[in-house]
């Protein structure tokens, strides 16, 4: 049930982007956060949406995938396109359903916003696509390295953080199990009153957050255990290694932020 | 009621690059009022067969017989809630699906899902109790103040209660004490043998295999290896080896005896028991 999902799992393979530094990676998906608002017409999207396409097949991702996984974020987009298109009241009216007007400036606020939405969803499932959740960690560490001198947790943060990562799969199994063997007693998910549905939620919570506590408990006594004590003086066995393509990609992304500047109306 | 699975083929996460054959081909029987053992290297599918008998999974392709009901790959099934209450599963590890306040309303959960009113709920919560070798008291207590080993005989009180027709087990006894793994199952056998009930039990203990079931379904890499009584599918050693399965200890003191004996015994012993029996009539003999 929750299998499909690929928000935040990792797909291995062998890629450029794959074999990209992580800090390289952050740094690129940063920047290309601010420089999708830079795109307010059809000639900018279009140049985002070929520039997200070669990022897409850089990483040797099928579309398929990228997309079937991300339906439920779909929904979401389609949620706010509607949004615009009915209350937005710009331009000519183009169709009139009872009250409703549909402006044409609606319907094209509609598509950039979507479309925006989706490309940023659509880079940033690439991110965790092609980089174990621990490398995300150890470039975000190491990004946020110079705060350590502000007195920053940063490593007890980033640890917090690849934790939680970690869990992630894990948890979404122990829900599908549990769901499972509750549907087994005769629970019923998926149909009923709203009432009825919130409490059939019992049953699945009650046991996840158990053995959600009951796991940190026992992570926290193993890693005590085997003399886990923070960040100081703690050296790494994976190095992260800045190559030339980390470099070019950054460059490529800077280009592409001058043709949007160019271009944009 | 007779379960019978035709070709039945399923992956996880499919459609996705995470996809992943689970099992395939996968075609057996199980008789009504039987006690079937399902065996099986680690990953050869026997919890996703499982999962497919009171259709938690639904099948990929192939189809599946429960009852007078047809389960068959690519259709809409409603109305799932008859089969599980007819087919009733204990998960591996189910101490993980206790969640009420105490051990009685947790035990009542399946049975009141399935309808049936809170007094005759209660009264099958205390007979399941006892079935499971736990004590009265038991049933006022929070299900996460006992032990792991008291949690799992309220979480398979839990499926008792449901009183179904086939009860599917699955690796019952694992990470009990000795004394409570025998219990157990002899508390199976005796639902199965008195009451009627189908038994169907995945196992990693060969011994527990041969003692109990009357039909072995072997898995080997997500595809039945092969079918068969005990006495067949223990009689081929090398067989079982092959896929990382072993003989029961007493099939292996029973060849190893042969042996110096320098001729082969009757019949195949599956028990300590039988084989003692056997060796003693020899020394009548002799
Ligand atoms: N929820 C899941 N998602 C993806 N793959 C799974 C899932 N559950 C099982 N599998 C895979 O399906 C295959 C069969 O698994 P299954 O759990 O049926 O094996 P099993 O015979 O019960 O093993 P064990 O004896 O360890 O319990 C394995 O390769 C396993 O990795
Ligand atoms: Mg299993």
């Amino acid at each position: 049930m929750m299998e499909k999902m690929i928000l935040g799992r990792y797909l291995p393979a062998d890629s450029v982007v794959h074999r990209m530094d992580p800090r390289a990676k952050l740094l690129f998906i940063f920047g290309f956060v601010l420089i999708v608002f830079l795109a307010n017409n059809f000639f900018t999207y279009a140049l985002l949406g070929v520039f997200t396409l070669i990022v897409i097949l850089l990483a040797r991702v099928k579309i398929q995938f990228l997309i079937a996984g991300l339906k439920p974020v779909i929904i979401i987009i389609l949620f706010t396109f509607f949004l615009h298109v009915f209350f937005t009241k710009e331009g000519d009216i183009l169709a009139q359903i009872g009250f409703l007007s549909i402006y044409k400036g609606g319907v094209i606020k509609g598509i950039f916003i979507a479309l925006r939405f989706f490309l940023l969803i659509l880079v940033t499932s690439l991110l965790t696509l092609t980089t174990p959740p621990i490398s995300v960690t150890d470039g975000i560490e190491s990004l946020f390295g110079p705060l350590k001198k502000v007195k920053v947790p940063v490593h007890e943060l980033a640890l917090m953080m690849s934790i939680s990562l970690r869990f992630i799969p894990t948890l979404l199994d122990e829900t599908d199990k549990i769901m499972k063997a509750q549907m087994a007693r005769g629970a019923d998910f998926t149909s009923g009153s709203l009432s009825n549905r919130v409490k059939a939620v019992i049953p699945l919570l009650v046991p996840l957050f158990v053995s959600a506590f009951k796991r940190a408990e026992e992570l926290a006594v193993a890693m005590e255990a085997r003399g886990y004590k923070g960040g100081e003086g703690r050296t790494k066995y994976r190095l992260l290694a800045w190559h030339m393509r980390d470099t070019l990609a950054l460059l490529f992304l800077i280009g592409l932020a001058a043709a949007l500047f160019a271009l944009r109306s | 009621m007779d379960i019978k699975l035709r070709e039945v083929e399923y992956r996880y996460a499919a459609g996705t690059p995470f996809e992943r054959l689970a099992i395939t081909e996968v075609s057996f029987d199980i008789p009504s009022g039987g006690y079937t053992a399902i065996i099986g290297h680690t990953g050869s599918g026997k919890s996703t067969v499982l999962q497919h008998l009171n259709v938690l999974l639904k099948p990929l392709k192939g189809e599946i017989q429960i009852g007078s009901r047809t389960i068959a790959a690519g259709r809409k099934e409603k109305n799932l809630k008859e089969i599980r209450r007819r087919v009733g599963i204990v998960f591996q590890f189910p101490e993980h699906q206790l969640f009420e306040e105490t051990v009685e309303k947790d035990i009542c959960f399946g049975p009141v899902n399935f309808g049936v009113s809170e007094g005759e709920a209660k009264e099958r919560a205390r007979e399941a109790l006892a079935l499971v070798g736990l004590p009265e008291h038991v049933l006022e207590r929070s299900p996460f103040d006992l032990s792991g080993g008291q949690m799992r005989r309220v979480a398979v009180a839990g499926v008792l209660a449901m009183q179904p027709e086939v009860l599917v087990l699955d690796e019952p006894t694992a990470g009990l004490d000795p004394r409570g793994r025998h219990d157990m199952m002899e508390m199976f056998a005796s639902l199965q043998k008195e009451k009627g009930m189908t038994c169907v039990l995945v196992t990693h203990s060969m011994e527990d295999a041969a003692r109990y079931a009357d039909r072995i379904v072997m898995m080997h890499k997500g595809r039945v290896y092969k079918t068969g009584t005990p006495c067949e599918i223990f009689s081929d050693g090398p067989d079982l080896t092959a896929i990382g399965l072993d003989v029961p200890e007493t099939v292996r003191f029973q060849r190893l005896f042969e042996e110096k004996l320098g001729r082969p015994l009757g019949h195949l012993c599956l028990t300590p028991e039988e084989l003692a029996r056997e060796i003693s009539r020899l020394r009548g003999e002799s």
